[in-house]
């Protein structure tokens, strides 16, 4: 009876709708209940951009977030708009590479990541967002068991294999922080 | 759940379309329905089907009353300002008794209005829209996996009854992705000895047309058709209770506003209060019998909806007015949160409707 929020939020490009797909594909492969909204419009062209994805033992009601048990935030608008909804006991990832500022509050771990940076020095821009991904899997044993592999082969297009290994490593880079 | 894929609800229409057997799709793009007519310009030509993005709305929906009048399962997707510009076929198509099959993924009004989802659009699906007397089948889904279900639905309800039928869903379960399975789909095929499909110097040939200049006759053809609705009426109503066996109060809502009316649902019997909700899965005909039943056991309703009020006429109708009914809505754009319902369901307790 378990069902987890999750907001993913960052500027369009960063990677939110992948990262929000890659947890709702990896819930579906743990037979969880599971739904990704996206945000869509003009912020996709640019702008900020989020996801709301729901993972469940039960059915879900509605797929939109009012009050995310995590947050996952890659830029600082994101992280303002979205930190003072968390749930008490909720848990935050933020790229600290790219935001400089504290979580104020004290009912919420926080996990600071410099993502971008690490992504930049191991030769994986732009991934940033699975870096966080790999740090949020080892924080909930009950997502990141293994099969990681089968869902990225879903996700990435064969046209694109060779984005396997630097998704997988990203996730690894994360694991480890 | 191995046969269970992850899409959008957008994707799933199209996909469902094309398993009903749909080889036609003619539209023009807008948001936030893209992606259907992006499924189908991929899929199509590889299975031997034809998507043509016409030059207009009006232009799409002439080519659906063209190719549905060739025999041809077909449709055509939009939202909200292009339904209004495809709201003449629409007419046309009523008035030559003939299937269709069209989306609009609804998003806020009026005017051109925004891009984020709403429900505004309720009373030109159920009651209109185009000129004349006519009604379309208006299914309402909640979930990307009654997105694909109420597609093959509608196509083969389409041709039972000779009308169109219309998936009224709005920018949220159009974008949000879920599981979906595409099997257990019931694909009946009807035979339409009335099509344009040429006559062999076999028979007669056949005259699809709306334009009646006898009165008497124009009477007749609008008699003949609401018998038929009266059909659809009796016959095709659906809808899902949730909780309202010992109900003291009845939600009603449809499409994503259901989706959040079952938190709230959830919430308020956590707090004690006995509610329910009924979701009409087709909004016409609507589920009139179960409503007026309920009126006898609930102290009122809440409809809940992404409009000014547009479905709460329906239940005022429904329910003979036995019952107060009250409003919960957000509109262009907004949706109401479980929250938000909730304080509707309190003040419904204290008796302010």
């Amino acid at each position: 009876m378990k069902t987890t929020q999750i907001v993913i939020a960052g500027f369009g490009g960063q990677g939110v709708l992948f990262a929000g797909k890659f947890l709702a594909h990896k819930g579906m492969s743990e037979n969880l209940q599971v739904s990704w909204l996206p945000s869509y419009g003009p912020e996709m062209r640019g702008g900020t951009a989020n996801c709301s994805v729901i993972l469940s033992d039960d059915p879900i009601g509605s797929p939109i977030i009012s009050e995310p048990d995590v947050l996952l935030a890659m830029n600082l608008p994101s992280l303002q708009k979205y930190v003072n909804a968390v749930k008490s006991g909720g848990q935050i990832y933020l790229d600290s590479s790219l935001i400089n500022q504290k979580v104020e509050r004290e009912d919420v771990e926080v996990f600071y990541v410099p993502a971008t940076r690490m992504a930049k020095e191991n030769g994986i821009d732009k991934l940033a967002n699975m870096i966080l991904v790999g740090k949020l899997l080892e924080n909930n044993p009950e997502l990141s068991s293994d099969g990681v592999d089968a869902v990225l082969e879903k996700l990435v297009p064969p046209k694109k294999a060779a984005l396997l290994s630097l998704n997988r490593k990203a996730l690894l880079l994360g694991k480890s922080v | 759940m191995a046969d269970k894929v992850l899409m959008k609800g957008n994707e799933a229409i199209a996909e469902a379309a094309i398993l009903a057997g749909c080889r036609h799709y003619f539209g023009y793009p807008i948001t936030p329905q893209t992606e259907i007519a992006a499924y189908m310009a991929k899929k199509m030509p590889k299975i031997g089907g034809c998507f043509l993005q016409a030059e207009s709305e009006i232009a799409s929906i002439n080519m659906v009353y063209g190719a549905s009048a060739a025999g041809f399962r077909v449709m055509t997707s939009s939202s909200s300002p292009g339904i209004s510009l495809k709201s003449e076929g629409l007419s046309y198509l009523a008035g030559s008794d003939i299937p269709a099959f069209v989306v609009n993924v609804q998003r806020g009004g009026p005017g051109l209005g925004g891009i984020q989802p709403s429900q505004s659009d309720y009373f030109q699906a159920t009651k209109g829209g185009g000129h004349g007397d006519y009604k379309m089948i208006v299914l309402a889904p909640a979930s990307v996996q009654e997105m694909a279900s109420l597609t093959v639905k509608g196509f083969n309800l389409a041709d039972k009854y000779l009308m169109t039928a219309m998936i009224l869903a709005d920018g949220t379960i159009g974008q949000m992705m879920e599981p979906v399975s595409f099997e257990e789909m019931k694909i009946e095929t009807y035979e339409k000895p009335w099509a344009l499909s040429g006559t062999n110097c076999e028979r007669e040939h056949n005259i699809l047309n709306s334009l009646y200049l006898k009165p008497d006759e124009l009477e007749a053809k609008n008699f003949e058709r609401y018998e038929r609705y009266k059909l659809v009426e009796e016959n095709e109503a659906m809808w899902e209770e949730y909780e309202t066996e010992d109900a003291e109060f009845c939600l009603v809502a449809f499409g994503i506003a259901a989706r959040v009316a079952k938190n709230a649902v959830v919430a308020a019997r956590k707090e004690g209060i006995k509610v329910g909700l009924l979701r009409p899965i087709t909004l016409w005909p609507f589920p009139k019998k179960p409503l007026l039943a309920l009126a006898d056991q609930v102290k009122g309703f809440i409809s809940v909806e992404l409009s000014m009020g547009q479905m709460i006429e329906d239940i005022r109708l429904a329910t003979e007015c036995k019952k107060p009914v009250a409003l919960c809505n957000r509109v262009g754009g907004m949706i109401p949160t479980p929250e938000n319902i909730l304080d509707s369901i309190r003040k419904a307790q204290k008796g302010e409707f």
